[in-house]
């Protein structure tokens, strides 16, 4: 099994402590990793500008830097969702399929592939998850309450199994945060104030640590916690499940 | 008024934080109500996926089942007109009334119940600059348009007003007292306004939600019974409905009246579910059917499937966006995520914010009775905007800047230190500056640490 890590953009430089967290979480779970260095982005950000065919170029990157992986793992539902649903337009080779099919999320690698259901952590915190769209409603990692009352998914299923864990029980339990990629400028306004009712939410509840699959959404909603100096720490899921502390 | 694009409609409604969090919590409260009736049903994904499927082959095959419609509803004795775009469609409205509501010594008299598609035509102010009087019997619209604004909401046009807002405009147009805002008080000021109306009116005009190929009778759903009251006392009904109303047989009816009221208000049904067939003794009923940019949207195979829509309005009290922005930021006739992707058929240059004003969270197309793929197609119509210049030059020159970076792993990994280096040692004042730099109003940026993760990995592995 030759597994790759794909270390979005954003993360590479602003996150490399994610990024740190998930290789090492990977190794600790028994898996080779390896890491290519060429790689660089999915495409996602010129794409759902409008820009798309722009992207090509980064999408036939992202194909010649993976394709000899059986697997490509990385901490972003977002990504995962781009290259799977929008690598369509670029012509569709053996390589760019298999690419299509071998990217996983981190945490339904974790349950889909490795088969691991508990990882044993100690986590003694009130955790405040926050299921990012794409991860949730994109790659269907979590039940939607568009269509069922019953909150579950694959994140939430790993955190409870955590020792000490307590998990926050919010009003909306999948709104967006209101990251939107460019829309996160483009419509400040509007972004700005669902970032900041998310927060409302988990601080009403009790969140102390807030986590996610995606970091795009956690930078924001993190950016918002510290203009307000709001007390709570900003964690992605990887290192909570690497045994990071808070 | 200037067209003004969404972001900056958007953010003038952002401006009232508190009236923001009032509408934010007034739609999710529908939401809510919504969810409330649809879990206890087992098979409402399943009703989803059949009322999908029927309107998926009722689509494909329009033409022919247009024509049964109108063949069956001519037997019945119905008058049909056939309305290329709007102005037809208004001035077969106006020929109507002229030929068959003569009156001497007066305006003639029009009650209307609620209709997006008169809205979407600009009917009202056409039939009033022809000395057509107007009066919407819906309550909502009544509210709206004694104060000449457009719907806010398909489903609820006066969404946006408080009873505050609604006192004060009855104050001012039906003589309720000053700072009344009782809504019991407030709707009988209105119940005895619209009673003169009624009884009064000449031609009645109602909307289609469902028209049926197979008898040639159309429904009107209504919670009020103001379409009732209105077409059972005027000599003249007149019923206006988009093309894509159609569904082919009486038996598919049900599938879409059990997903509509509980998709849009959460009710099991509307109060009123009324079945026109053919007009009573000595009265007329006329069906105008209206394609305006309908044919087009149909030919259009990425967007085709947004000509299912029952109109319910799910999509707009599930999106984030529209309840912190308002119906009217879309400035269109069908706000919120649908409206986001019908607008660009009609005016790209026009509407070319609608697409992006979404975090494409999805909750759209899930929450679509219809199974619209609400989320695809604004992405899609973004990609559309992008092709067709419609995008500012900034975000145009940026996201190609972008993509040629991203595309070299040497010019990333460069650039990416750079910038790092310079968000490290440039003052907070001059990265945070917020016209320069809109993410800086509201949040902080990440610290930019000194080591990308690569840097970190060529180090420690």
């Amino acid at each position: 099994m030759k597994v790759a890590l794909f270390i979005p953009c954003y993360i590479d430089q602003f996150y490399p402590n994610v990024g740190i967290a998930t290789l090492q979480l990977l190794e600790k779970l028994g898996v080779e990793v390896a890491f290519p260095m060429k790689q660089t982005c999915c495409g996602q950000p010129m794409a759902n500008s409008g820009c798309e065919q722009d992207s090509k170029g980064v999408y036939e990157h992202f194909v010649d830097t993976f394709a000899e992986f059986d697997y490509i793992v990385t901490p972003s539902g977002s990504c995962t969702y781009h290259i799977k649903k929008h690598y369509d337009i670029i012509e569709q080779t053996p390589a760019v399929q298999k690419v299509r099919k071998s990217v996983y999320e981190l945490v339904d690698f974790i349950e889909i592939v490795l088969k691991i259901e508990e990882i044993p952590v100690d986590f003694p915190h009130k955790v405040g998850l926050h299921l990012s769209c794409h991860g949730q409603r994109g790659l269907r990692q979590a039940n939607a309450s568009e269509i069922t009352g019953v909150r579950d998914g694959q994140i939430s299923k790993l955190l409870r199994k955590l020792k000490g864990i307590e998990l926050t029980e919010l009003d909306r339990n999948d709104e967006c945060c209101g990251f939107g990629g460019t829309f996160c400028v483009a419509e400040e306004a509007v972004s700005a104030r669902m970032g900041q009712d998310r927060i409302a939410d988990h601080l009403r509840n009790g969140t102390k640590v807030l986590t996610g699959g995606d970091v795009s959404c956690l930078m924001h909603l993190e950016g918002i916690l510290k203009r307000q100096n709001a007390p709570i720490k900003v964690m992605h899921i990887a290192e909570i499940l690497n045994g990071n502390q808070p | 008024m200037n067209h003004q694009d969404h972001p900056t409609l958007a953010a003038n409604f952002n401006k009232d934080a508190e009236r923001t969090t009032w509408h934010d919590e007034t739609l999710w409260f529908v939401r809510q109500k919504r969810d409330r009736a649809i879990y206890p049903i087992p098979e409402f994904q399943d009703l989803r996926t059949l009322a999908s499927e029927i309107k998926d082959h009722t689509l494909s095959n329009l033409d022919n089942y247009l024509i049964e419609f109108e063949q069956n509803a001519i037997k019945n004795g119905v008058k049909v007109h056939w309305a290329a775009d709007a102005a037809e469609h208004n001035q077969i409205v106006l020929d109507i009334i002229r030929n068959s509501c003569k009156v001497e010594g007066r305006n003639t008299r029009m009650v209307k119940s609620k209709s997006m598609l008169t809205e979407e035509c600009h009917l009202n102010a056409f039939l009033q600059k022809n000395n057509i009087d107007v009066v919407d019997t819906d309550l909502g619209e009544r509210i709206i348009q004694f104060r000449d604004e457009p719907p806010s909401h398909i489903v609820m046009p006066a969404i946006h007003l408080k009873k505050e807002d609604v006192g004060e405009t009855f104050h001012e147009h039906l003589g309720t007292t000053k700072g009344e805002k009782d809504p019991q008080i407030l709707t009988e000021a209105a119940r005895q306004h619209l009673r003169e109306k009624f009884v009064a009116a000449d031609v009645a005009l109602t909307g289609v939600n469902f028209a049926i190929a197979e008898t040639g009778s159309f429904v009107v759903c209504t919670n009020e019974g103001n379409a009732d009251l209105g077409v059972n006392l005027a000599k003249v009904h007149i019923a206006s409905m988009g093309i894509e109303k159609m569904i082919p047989k009486l038996h598919h009816l049900s599938v879409y009246t059990r997903l509509l009221a509980r998709s849009a208000t959460g009710q099991p049904i509307t109060t009123y579910t009324s079945h026109f067939t053919k007009p009573a003794e000595g009265k007329e009923m006329h069906i105008v059917i209206v394609d305006n940019g309908r044919t087009q949207q149909l030919g259009r195979a990425d967007f085709r499937n947004s000509l299912k829509c029952i109109r319910c309005g799910a999509c707009m009290n599930t999106c984030p966006v529209y309840r912190r922005s308002g119906g009217h930021s879309y400035d269109f006739t069908v706000p919120g995520p649908i409206g986001a992707i019908l607008s660009p058929n009609i005016d790209l240059h026009k509407y070319s914010s609608l697409p992006f004003a979404s975090t494409l969270c999805g909750s759209c197309s899930d929450v679509c009775p219809v199974k619209i793929d609400i989320h695809v197609q604004l992405y899609k119509w973004r990609q559309i905007v992008g092709q067709q210049n419609e995008l500012p030059a900034t975000k145009k020159w940026g996201m190609k800047g972008l993509a040629k970076v991203l595309s070299m792993p040497k010019v990333y990994n460069i650039g990416g230190k750079l910038a790092r280096g310079a968000l490290r040692v440039l003052p907070h004042g001059l990265t945070h500056n917020q016209s320069m730099n809109p993410w800086a109003k509201a949040r902080e940026l990440p610290d930019a640490p000194k080591q990308s993760f690569k840097e970190w990995y060529e180090e420690n592995r």
